[in-house]
């Protein structure tokens, strides 16, 4: 008899993807500045490093918030003990703010709406879970982060049907794209249950424009399906054009309250715009009662711990913090980011426009030895063994053109992104090909031009 | 449909009658989710609808009594004692004291800060090597050092109820089945089946060898799923157990585990009470067995354990799997993705359960406390002949009630239990949650109050159960008066029959009487 379950033995986990393996060599071969200079710089990693100090000061001016304690009486037993799955209400109220706070106090969240979960990794199952049965699927736009297709997929056996974008207008999603989408999800006879959107999006780094919110709630609404926007990344938007919610967008078409709001559900999580993956707090913001009912339950497989939620609760109730945190830690955002473009463009490698996000979308299509898939893989290798750098190819995120890499850069000190840039341009300067010299001429060009017309549409 | 017309007929009444106000888009607003709320059924998931989730239990209930009205020693004296909750609180202060003398322990002093970076970005769910070295060190003591644990096996799990749940989806598929011993944690039909659409089917066991887990008990809970075509994939033990409070002796252990091998299937120990056994006989881990002369199919075993109950702090949702299957500990290891221990966390876990003096002299004092809490509890029990079956450990007892039941039914269990709820206030949880064969069983939780909270709760217990007696005896009298009528004895014999309530408690006892028991002399 078959001793273990199905999940063991397939493949959905999807953890022998490149996304993952480059991240098994890294560990192997770890770059150090002084240690081991020649190791692998990790580029793969979507982790905000840079406003630790920020968080560290608020610590200091704080002891007693964060020494367990209330009123110079100890807390922890209360603590210790709190395991309710409604969640810490201040630590509810607090988060509820924060993500209004993000989006400009231009929407309102309801605490009592609100699910906390272990990560957003955990938020997103249990919205399947919620939504959907084994072997009804959602529609996903590539390309895509390649967590989806654990995340989603592998223990509630829903299926990810792609909606397919293209480089063609910036990876947009367009009506076409959604009705192909649809329809192919009908022809392989899985129904469909909704579409996940996120935004900001990963990889692509760019946050979603009026038109295609509008878009997509038309989509959902016409064939009577759930929305599902992932906006992790909604706190990491440096630069125009701004961030707009999903909720933002359904105030504006006077549908907040309607019957679809009842089918649109945020999924957020502090391990992006705070920087804190460690701490493992996801949340479900949900205007359906049954979906945050079930969804309250769930969450005892894996609830936020009481401690870090009274930790969290302190410091998000701080608005002084908050707000210089935001500005500040997009500040320094913007600045890595405009290292990493410039520093690309140095060696003729183009990025998508992009205003959020801790990774850029970089074009390398010039550089394959073909437009193939397996040209985008022998690219990569050469990346990660010979230029010592952990980027993420664009087929682990679903993506249809092959030469796309998503590149981090916000996880490293700027001596180490100085560094990486000055490994890429070494290798491409050691390419002899004309083809790709010309590229860069042109590339280099193109910076000049793009300097004058920074409001222009992605 | 029905609902349809009414509202019509209402909404077009308060028109007419030029009456519109907040209570008529109430109405309206209700009906609309009256509506809506058969939509969902088609809109959302089965697992979001259905009642897996196995909160209507009676389990749960009396949490909702609680928390509508719960004890507290000065504002709310009247309230209902929560008796329900198997928490562990009587050595707070013992680990308040430690974390004082070890700021470094918290990411968020000015002595641990300088980590916080670090322990905040980590999410390996490899966990803190710290942590797993620290948890694997703990688990080695609390069985006596008897055995040691290897830190990489250790998973890391959304508390106990995410390891079930995860470890339910390696090991099955949808519709496979796992026996459990019954009476059991009433968690286990959510963790166990919700989301994973597997089955558990019981191993009846019986108070008249309490409740030993038998090898007949065993095949006949296989033979029948044999029969139904229920494929099965495991069992499922909790040592100690939860209601019992009792521990599995050696020889039932080395039976079990001949049984899943003849089988071929998995045995899951939920190990959770492990340090809250607080007197002999000693624990025996089924880590210690499989290092017997047995035959066993390592691969085959799989441990649960959390720090909810042993340290008390099930607010941090610190839950374990520990298995001796490699193919099980990686499957498990990539799902802990979806309950990682936060690292803030795993830092402070990992500097207290390193601290080799501290966690001999927590477990030394734990058991200490709860034996004498047990004591307590048991005897002022015994002093209104009430038993509880024999237990060495957890955090409650398994009080037998069955002789205050109109008849031996679930349906007269659920009778008491509202009656103890309502009349005695003190949430207790009926046997028929926990799935008990036999109806009368209670599970009374003792270590999550203060001892001035355990003594209105025995003296609230006390009372009731005179006055149970005071009543059964009141009904006798009642006989008796209506015999003496149809008799015609003197009215003498019946002064004489008259008893007080104080004359039927032991000289021992010291309660005084009850303003309720003396409004009724």
């Amino acid at each position: 008899m078959k001793l273990l379950s199905r999940k063991t033995t397939c493949n959905s986990h999807g953890q022998d993807s490149s996304y993952f393996l480059g991240w098994q060599e890294y560990e192997k071969n770890a770059y150090d500045e002084v240690l081991n200079p020649t190791g692998i710089i990790q580029m793969g990693l979507a982790e905000n490093q840079l406003s630790f100090d920020l968080l560290e000061s608020w610590l200091a001016k704080n002891p007693e918030a964060v020494g367990f304690k209330r009123d110079g009486e100890s807390i922890f037993r209360e603590m210790a003990l709190f395991q309710d799955y409604h969640g810490l209400p201040i630590f509810k109220n607090a988060l509820a703010e924060f993500m209004a706070e993000i989006r400009g106090n231009k929407v309102r969240f309801d605490p009592n709406k609100l699910v906390l979960t272990a990560g957003a990794t955990s938020a997103n199952e249990t919205l399947m879970f919620c939504l959907a049965e084994p072997g009804e699927a959602f529609l996903l736009p590539t390309p895509y982060y390649p967590g989806f297709d654990r995340d989603l997929k592998w223990r509630t056996g829903v299926e990810i049907v792609p909606i397919q974008c293209s480089s063609s207008n910036s990876f947009q999603i367009t009506e076409s794209a959604l009705e192909k989408a649809y329809r192919l999800a009908q022809k392989r006879k899985l129904k469909v249950k909704g579409v996940l959107i996120t935004n900001p999006s990963n990889p692509l780094g760019t946050t979603m424009n009026l038109i295609e919110l509008n878009l997509l709630i038309s989509f959902v609404a016409a064939k009577g399906i759930h929305l599902i926007s992932d906006e992790i990344y909604s706190g990491t938007v440096f630069n125009s054009p701004g961030f707009i919610s999903i909720t933002e967008a359904l105030m504006d078409r006077n549908l907040h309250g309607s019957e679809v709001s009842n089918r649109v559900h945020i999924v957020y999580s502090l391990s992006k715009d705070l920087g804190l993956p460690g701490f493992r707090v996801g949340a479900i913001y949900s205007n359906n009662d049954t979906v945050v009912a079930a969804a309250t339950k769930m969450s005892s497989f894996g609830l936020v711990s009481s401690q870090t939620q009274y930790l969290l609760s302190a410091m998000l109730s701080d608005k002084n913090f908050t707000s210089n945190y935001a500005t500040e830690n997009q500040k320094r955002l913007k600045k890595r980011h405009d290292m990493l473009v410039s520093g690309l463009q140095e060696a003729g490698i183009g990025c998508l426009k992009s205003n959020a996000g801790l990774f850029c979308w970089v074009d390398m299509r010039h550089l394959l030895s073909s437009k193939t898939f397996g040209a985008e893989k022998e690219l990569w290798k050469k990346m990660l063994y010979q230029v010592g750098l952990n980027i993420s190819p664009g087929s682990s995120c679903h993506c249809t053109e092959p030469g796309w890499f998503r590149v981090c850069f916000a996880n490293m000190s700027e001596e180490t992104l100085n560094h990486s840039m000055q490994r890429i341009k070494d290798f491409v300067d050691s390419t002899t090909d004309v083809v790709s010299r010309r590229h860069r001429l042109v590339v280099r060009n193109s910076r000049r031009r793009s300097s004058h017309d920074r409001d222009s549409e992605r | 449909m029905v609902i349809n017309s009414l509202l019509s007929v209402f909404i077009s009444h308060c028109i007419d009658s030029n009456y519109y106000s907040n209570s008529l888009r109430l109405v309206i607003f209700r009906s609309e989710m009256v509506f809506t709320l058969s939509d969902q059924h088609h809109l959302l998931s089965k697992i979001a609808t259905n009642d897996g989730h196995g909160e209507n239990s009676p389990y749960f209930d009396g949490w909702k009594a609680y928390d509508s009205d719960p004890f507290h020693a000065t504002k709310n004296s009247n309230g209902v004692i929560q008796m329900g909750l198997a928490e562990n609180q009587l050595c707070f202060n013992f680990v308040q004291e430690w974390i004082k003398r070890n700021p470094k322990a918290s990411i968020c002093t000015v002595d641990g800060v300088t980590q916080f970076k670090d322990i905040a970005i980590f999410q390996d769910y490899h966990g803190l090597p710290e942590f797993r070295n620290a948890v694997a060190n703990f688990m080695g003591r609390v069985r006596g050092g008897r055995v040691t644990f290897d830190p990489d096996r250790i998973v890391m799990s959304g508390g106990a109820t995410g390891a079930h749940e995860s470890i339910t989806f390696c090991l099955a598929d949808p519709g496979e089945a796992f026996l459990v011993p019954t009476p059991y944690y009433p968690g286990f039909d959510r963790d166990l089946r919700w989301r994973t659409g597997v089955q558990l089917l019981p191993v009846v066991c019986e108070s008249s060898n309490n409740f030993k887990i038998t090898e007949a008990a065993l095949e006949a809970a296989y033979e029948k799923a044999q029969e139904a075509k229920i494929k099965v994939k495991g069992l499922l033990i909790t040592n100690p157990s939860n209601p019992l409070g009792t521990i599995l002796d050696r020889e039932t252990l080395r039976s079990i585990v001949n049984f899943i091998n003849q089988k071929n299937i998995h045995l899951v120990c939920d190990e959770i009470y492990a340090a809250t056994v607080f007197t002999q006989p000693k624990f025996i881990s089924i880590s210690e067995i499989i290092e017997e002369d047995i035959e066993c199919n390592r691969n085959l075993i799989h441990i649960v354990y959390s720090l909810s109950k042993d340290m008390g702090f099930p607010g941090f949702r610190v839950g374990i799997i520990y298995s001796y299957n490699n193919a099980v500990v990686n499957c498990c290891r990539k799902m802990s993705s979806f309950g990682l221990v936060s690292t803030q966390t795993q830092h402070l876990i990992a500097s207290m359960l390193s601290d080799q003096e501290f966690v001999e002299s927590f477990i030394a004092e734990s058991a200490k406390r709860l034996a004498m809490r047990h004591r307590i509890f048991t005897r002022g029990l015994s002093q209104v002949d009430i038993s509880c079956l024999k237990s060495n450990a957890g955090l409650f007892v398994w009080m037998d009630l069955r002789r205050l039941l109109k008849d031996s039914t679930v349906k007269a269990e659920m009778a008491l239990w509202r009656m103890i709820i309502k009349d005695v206030k003190l949430n207790v949880s009926p046997g028929s949650s926990f799935h008990c064969s036999e109806p009368g069983w209670f599970r009374v939780c003792f270590a999550n109050m203060d001892d001035d909270t355990m003594e209105v709760a025995l003296r609230r217990i006390q009372t009731f159960v005179l006055k149970g007696k005071e009543a059964d005896l009141e009904v006798k009298r009642q006989r008796w008066r209506n015999d003496i009528l149809r008799l015609s004895l003197k009215p003498l014999r019946y002064d004489e029959m008259t008893m007080t309530p104080r004359s039927m408690m032991s000289p021992h006892s010291p309660i005084p009487h009850s303003p309720l028991v003396r409004a009724r002399t």
